[in-house]
């Protein structure tokens, strides 16, 4: 049995989630074919039985009293450990988030097991062997889980979401979890989400123009976001901009940010760390400008253009206006 | 007056490729130099600010080798008012080895003060191993609240307000101290040592302790670096002159008009 914990946001399914649930399903097979469960902390939209269906999932363990309406690590890991008790899981998983490897790390810590952080491969039953993200992605481990369960989270965007060969019945079960007194001392107080709407609206953008550290500061996106408009398109920067707060978290592209497949991505001052890489691999066009020719999304790109992103992009966006007179 | 112990990771400063020893059980960080993560930064600086405005102090401790010691200084440097080092080969370590000694350290220092650390702070994840587990870990053996990936830490009497601005949204947290939290960066500026920073933090001792337990390791088996990949980019030119060549090609890929 493998329970994957599955995220949402404002009752929609993560996209990380359901690449573990991908994940889980590469492990099932190995394991001879064993159920994939689902476990579901608070509010959970329509769609979400159907898309975890569609996944392959047996029974989405639903934790939905008043407790879970506000995240806590502490209650959620509570839910994943009711539903190991339940099912008897021998795996435990879910995505490579914030939120994923907190709650993983309290289930293994509570269970008294390892927990491997940002698994991208599954490599061997017996005994049970993974292979995880290290050093920013820049580097790989392979580790081995010796106790059961075996707890991990999967890196984000490292697996496709893609659909089950054969759909699961994702049968709605409400989960009844016994919360301990210190369970809800750590809940959040206010909550902003991100602006999925925003975020989506990046998603299924035909261009993306992107930003990194290259930008300088909150003040030095404005050629981007030029180009961007120019060409119909959207903006989407590297974790480190959104981290400094030089811009919002729904442009993030990235393994904790959105995955992006549009027709063209032009990076800008971004040097392609993996933690980037994972969500704009699967653009059709890459069009990478960096003062460094040797920066892993120069070498990675289709095109690249070796200059600063302050004299590249203005001159590109003039050029533009030039042609349409 | 708060008093924070910040835990930090004497790490590889890796800015290009990652070379591995013989053995493939560590990076080998001979041809570079070390540092403390930006997680780890902003975490000292989190804590001296709350010492600071509370008139408490900062205390800073790493596991790890000798050599750590290095880090330990930048870290007095800036403010911190006392250092201990655990000695270990931090190859033998898993995360639950460093939580137990870092447990082990706060229980002996709480015995012998007669009070408890308001706050142990530690960066949210190693650059190098990347476990994202042993603020939690650190928080189940100490039987305190933990939040993890805070970039904000203000305190208000037995209470710390916490806010973390993440990919999911910007939450904020209320909790009890004592209380352990992991920080993200970006919430503060880390500052630099200054000379007088740096002469009195050669004064400081540092408070030398071994493992209090055996290692129970991380179960790794080996490490491995992707093959680099031989740049398959083709170059459209260099600096603005590349503009008109970069308007064909988006003209051509139907993008621009």
């Amino acid at each position: 049995m493998i329970v994957v914990y599955v995220e949402t946001v404002r009752g929609v399914v993560a996209e990380v989630s359901l690449e573990a649930v991908a994940f889980a399903r590469t492990l099932a097979a190995a394991g001879g074919g064993i159920p994939v469960d689902a476990v579901v902390c608070g509010p959970l939209g329509d769609a979400g039985p159907k898309e975890l269906a569609e996944a392959g999932v047996r029974t989405v363990l639903h934790a939905d009293t008043g407790e879970f309406d506000v995240f806590s690590g502490a209650a959620h890991a509570r839910a994943v450990l009711a539903a190991r008790e339940q099912t008897r899981a021998v795996v435990l998983m879910g995505g490579g988030t914030n939120r994923g490897n907190d709650v993983m790390a309290r289930v293994a810590t509570e269970l008294d097991v390892a927990m491997a952080a940002n698994v991208v491969a599954f490599e061997g039953l017996s005994p049970f062997t993974v292979t995880r993200q290290v050093v920013g992605g820049a580097a790989l481990e392979e580790v081995r889980l010796g106790s059961r369960p075996a707890v991990f989270s999967v890196a984000g965007h490292a697996v496709e979401a893609t659909p089950a060969e054969t759909a699961g019945p994702a049968t709605l079960t409400p989960l009844a979890v016994a919360l301990e007194p210190g369970d809800l001392t750590v809940q959040a107080v206010s909550v902003q989400p991100v602006d999925t709407e925003a975020a989506g609206n990046l998603k299924s953008a035909r261009v993306v123009v992107g930003a990194g550290r290259g930008a300088g500061g909150p003040e030095g996106f404005g050629d981007a976001l030029e180009l961007a408009e120019l060409l119909g398109g959207q903006l989407g920067v590297s974790r480190v901009v959104t981290s400094l707060g030089w811009r919002p978290h729904h442009e993030q592209v990235g393994q904790t940010g959105s995955r992006i497949s549009p027709e063209v991505y032009i990076p800008c001052g971004i040097s392609g760390a993996i933690q980037h890489w994972a969500g704009c691999a699967s653009s059709k066009v890459i069009l990478a400008v960096n003062t460094d020719a040797d920066a892993p999304m120069m070498t990675k790109a289709t095109y690249a253009v070796v200059g600063d992103m302050h004299e590249v992009v203005p001159a590109v966006n003039e050029e533009i206006r030039r042609r349409r007179g | 007056m708060a008093d924070v112990l910040v835990c930090v990771k004497r790490v590889p400063d890796f800015s290009g490729e990652v070379l591995l020893s013989d053995d493939a059980q560590s990076a080998d960080a001979r041809y570079v130099g070390h540092t403390l993560s930006n997680h780890d930064l902003c975490a000292v600086e989190t804590a001296v600010q709350l010492a600071a405005a509370t008139g408490g102090s900062a205390t800073v401790l790493t596991v790890g080798s000798a050599d750590a010691v290095e880090q330990l200084r930048t870290a007095l440097g800036v403010g911190c008012a006392a250092a201990v080092l655990v000695e270990a080969d931090p190859v033998t370590l898993g995360p639950a080895d460093v939580a137990r000694e870092v447990a082990a350290v706060v229980a002996d220092h709480e015995a012998s003060r007669g009070a408890s650390y308001d706050l142990v702070l530690l960066g949210n994840d190693a650059a190098d191993s990347g476990d994202f587990q042993v603020g939690i870990r650190l928080a189940r053996l100490l039987d305190r609240p933990v939040v993890t990936g805070v970039q904000t830490v203000t305190l208000d009497g037995d209470r710390a307000t916490l806010v973390s601005d993440v990919a999911e949204g910007r939450e904020t947290y209320r909790v009890p101290t004592p209380a352990v939290v992991t920080v993200l960066e970006g919430g503060v500026e880390p500052r630099y040592p200054t000379i007088t920073g740096r002469m009195k933090a050669k004064k400081i001792p540092v408070e030398e302790r071994a493992l209090s337990a055996e290692p129970v390791g991380s179960g790794r088996v080996r490490l491995r670096v992707p093959a680099p990949q031989s740049s398959t980019s083709t170059l459209l030119g260099e600096g603005p002159e590349a503009a008109p060549a970069v308007v064909d090609l988006l003209q051509q890929l139907g993008v621009a008009r």
